[in-house]
């Protein structure tokens, strides 16, 4: 188990020592190049125990109780764990050369800062991959949460940015509190956090069967704050206001993919509450829909991918609710390949001509040919086109909906698929074709961001060859019916063509088609009010209360504190004029209650 | 003449010294009739002591005497630095403590 422990414990080594000697840190590149190696290096471990099958679980007590250790902590190897492990250490090792040019602006000091982040947000992300328990995932899982609140909020100097930071913060700690909650009352139920022993339980059907549903959906609460489902997905457009490469991180390999892992690493528990999968399923494909009908309204290209993420975390739901987690998994991987693709290369053409706004870009075919290339390739993969690696996990997907009887669904993803085409084109043609709006000349990205680029994109077109070449087990799996592949190729090409007749050709104005869907088009340049029903909520709820406290405070309580020190005041003030001053008045007072004790003593006290 | 006599004296010595502190002006009076008052105590002691055979309540009254010097000691030094102040020793002009 040296191998996956030194996976994880490199970035470590690289966070702790930028962590601890300021002057490393303020070196900026040098830091960079401190956690670009460590993370290499894990890079190349990960591969080797990915290569080497070394698998199996390693846990010692950590907790001493009664009767055996009340937790445990440990390393968890199994063949989701090595995909996540590549995943994370590779996309990590890009986003980090990459950032050091798109970032190369920046004060060495903050420069640093970053490269701690980036290696604390590695570090976390494979301890949770590799966690053996709930607790430990848990642990983890928190923080995954204040790597990506650290990073979104890079800028803060941006009052935006931090606004941001703390939303994404605060919608993901939501869903935490159902996580945490979840873990608690699942080991008040077993007394165990272990997988391997929840897993033995439940095949053996010892798990509370009455109360398992309610620990199960507390516990897929924190996978909804965390994945981005419906209600709780606000928080990902908003992280949009962190730096390009962050963005990437967090949509690609680590943070969103957290909860649709655990989904996955939980998958035996989850499967034996079919009401809470259906509901998973349900959600998801509500999700992927919604977010999609987002993505085609937006103007941000950064925001379009966002929603597009949120989309496909919906689809990756959508297959753990048909009961294949491993399809579902499967989308998680090819996705977090092409889509930290799609946002470097987001990045490389906002780097390029310095605006988010889709409608002020236009012909950067020909100042940025690279980046045109790799873009086009990530849409093609989201777009699910064959036979680039996205059409197979999607159509696994598809496949393994179509395959539980899930017809609803599977309409609903299938429309997603389209809608995906449309709006991943409708990007390209924007930003890529038609017509120059940009002022200047856009160049192209220095290597150290176009090399990543080319890397992810080779790897995309690579992966969909091997695929094509050997199936992976979750295609294999997942065989639908004969027609699935054209009709999926056939959704995304009329997303394509559409994309096409709108926005290059112009043949179809986009403004018909706003009003022959008025009502679907004003709710979603809105976001279906979910932002303003949340702001509403706080305002109503959390306002209101705390001006109904502040009243209560200002009127009850520090009415009660007035009307005691106006009383004590008053009686002072009565009482004072006891003091005369004048000798006699005391003789006299003095001579009274001597009498008073003396007929006190005669009649009362006998 | 028995203990009720003796005692008797001693309360009628007492009011009277009460007396004289609740109407005289003077401080100096005022000091006259808390002696009057305090003897009043000592006339009482000594005549218990006698009628009960203890020697411990003329010891007693030994003692009140003393302290009773000491005190008319300090009140009349007392009221000497107050008449260099405020050149008068009439209780009801002296009325700084009022409240």
């Amino acid at each position: 188990m040296s191998l996956p422990l030194a996976v994880l414990a490199l970035p470590f080594v690289s966070f702790v020592l930028l962590a601890v000697v300021p002057p490393l840190r303020r070196a900026g590149r040098v830091a960079g190049g401190v956690s670009i190696a460590a993370t290499a290096v894990a890079f190349v471990c990960a591969l080797a125990t990915w290569q080497g099958h070394l698998e199996g679980e390693q846990l010692v007590p950590w907790i001493p109780g009664d009767a055996g250790p009340m937790a445990t902590v440990g390393l968890l190897v199994d063949p989701i764990t090595n995909a996540m492990l590549v995943l994370v250490t590779l996309v990590s090792l890009l986003i980090q050369i990459y950032s050091l040019a798109y970032l190369s602006d920046e004060p060495s000091p903050a420069l640093g800062r970053y490269y701690t982040y980036q290696s604390l947000f590695a570090f976390s992300m494979l301890g949770l991959v590799l966690s053996p328990t709930f607790l430990q995932m848990f642990i983890f899982w928190e923080l995954v949460g204040l790597c990506s609140y650290l990073l979104i909020g890079f800028w803060y100097q941006r009052p935006a940015a931090a606004r941001a930071a703390v939303k994404a913060f605060w919608i993901t700690k939501l869903g935490d509190l159902g996580f945490v909650t979840g873990i608690v009352m699942l080991w008040a139920a077993t007394g165990t956090f272990e997988f391997s022993t929840l897993f033995r339980m439940g095949a053996a059907g010892q798990l509370p069967a009455e109360s398992l549903g309610l620990i199960l959906f507390l516990i897929y609460l924190g996978a909804v704050g965390k994945s981005a489902q419906f209600p709780l997905h606000v928080w990902l457009p908003d992280a949009m206001e962190g730096p390009t490469p962050v963005s990437a991180l967090i949509h690609a390999a680590t943070m969103v993919t957290a909860g649709v892992f655990m989904v996955t690493r939980a998958q035996p528990l989850f499967a034996l509450v079919p009401d809470l999968v259906w509901l998973i399923g349900t959600v998801g494909a509500f999700t992927a829909l919604l977010a999609a009908s987002m993505a085609c309204v937006e103007h941000d290209i950064k925001r379009v991918l966002a929603y597009s993420t949120v989309s496909q975390l919906g689809y990756m739901m959508a297959a753990a609710g048909a009961g294949a987690a491993d399809a579902g998994f499967f989308h998680l991987l090819t996705h977090g390949v092409f889509k930290a693709l799609l946002f470097l290369a987001a990045g490389s053409v906002i780097h390029a001509v310095g605006t988010n706004d889709m409608f002020r870009m236009g012909r950067l075919w020909h100042g940025l040919p690279h980046t045109g290339i790799v873009f086009i390739v990530g849409t093609l993969a989201l777009a699910g086109v064959w036979p680039l690696a996205g059409f197979f996990s999607k159509e696994s997907i598809l496949a393994a909906v179509w395959g539980a009887g899930r017809t609803g669904t599977f309409a609903v993803l299938a429309l997603t698929a389209f809608l995906t085409a449309f709006y991943m084109f409708r990007a390209v043609f924007l930003t890529f074709f038609g017509h120059a709006h940009a002022g200047g000349h856009p160049h192209e990205a220095p290597w150290p961001m176009r090399g990543p680029l080319w890397i992810l994109a080779i790897l995309t077109l690579v992966l969909g060859l091997a695929f094509l070449a050997s199936p992976p087990p979750a295609v294999e799996a997942h065989h639908g019916p004969g027609w699935l592949g054209p009709f999926s190729l056939g959704l995304a090409a009329a997303g394509l063509a559409l994309a096409w007749a709108m926005y290059q050709q112009r043949a179809i104005a986009p403004a018909s088609f706003s009003r022959v869907l008025a009502p679907i088009d004003f709710a979603a340049r809105r976001r279906y009010g979910i932002d303003a029903l949340y702001l509403g909520l706080y305002k109503g709820l959390i306002l209101g209360f705390s001006k109904l406290i502040g009243l209560i405070d200002r009127y009850l309580v520090d009415g009660l504190v007035n009307v005691f020190s106006a009383l004590s005041l008053r009686s002072g003030d009565r009482l004072r004029r006891i003091q005369s001053g004048q000798v006699h008045d005391y003789v006299y007072g003095v001579a009274f209650g001597v009498l008073l004790v003396v007929v006190f003593a005669h009649w009362w006290a006998r | 003449m028995s203990l009720h006599g003796y005692l008797t004296l001693g309360a009628l010595v007492f009011a009277i010294g009460l007396f004289g502190v609740v109407t005289r002006r003077n401080a100096v009076g005022m000091l006259l009739g808390i002696e009057l008052m305090l003897n009043a105590v000592n006339i009482n002691l000594v005549a218990f002591s006698r009628f009960h055979a203890d020697l411990g309540g003329i010891v007693f009254s030994l003692f009140t005497i003393a302290i009773t010097v000491a005190e008319v000691a300090l009140g009349l030094a007392i009221v000497i630095v107050i008449f260099r102040v405020r050149k008068t020793i009439e209780a009801d002009r002296l009325d700084l403590l009022r409240g």
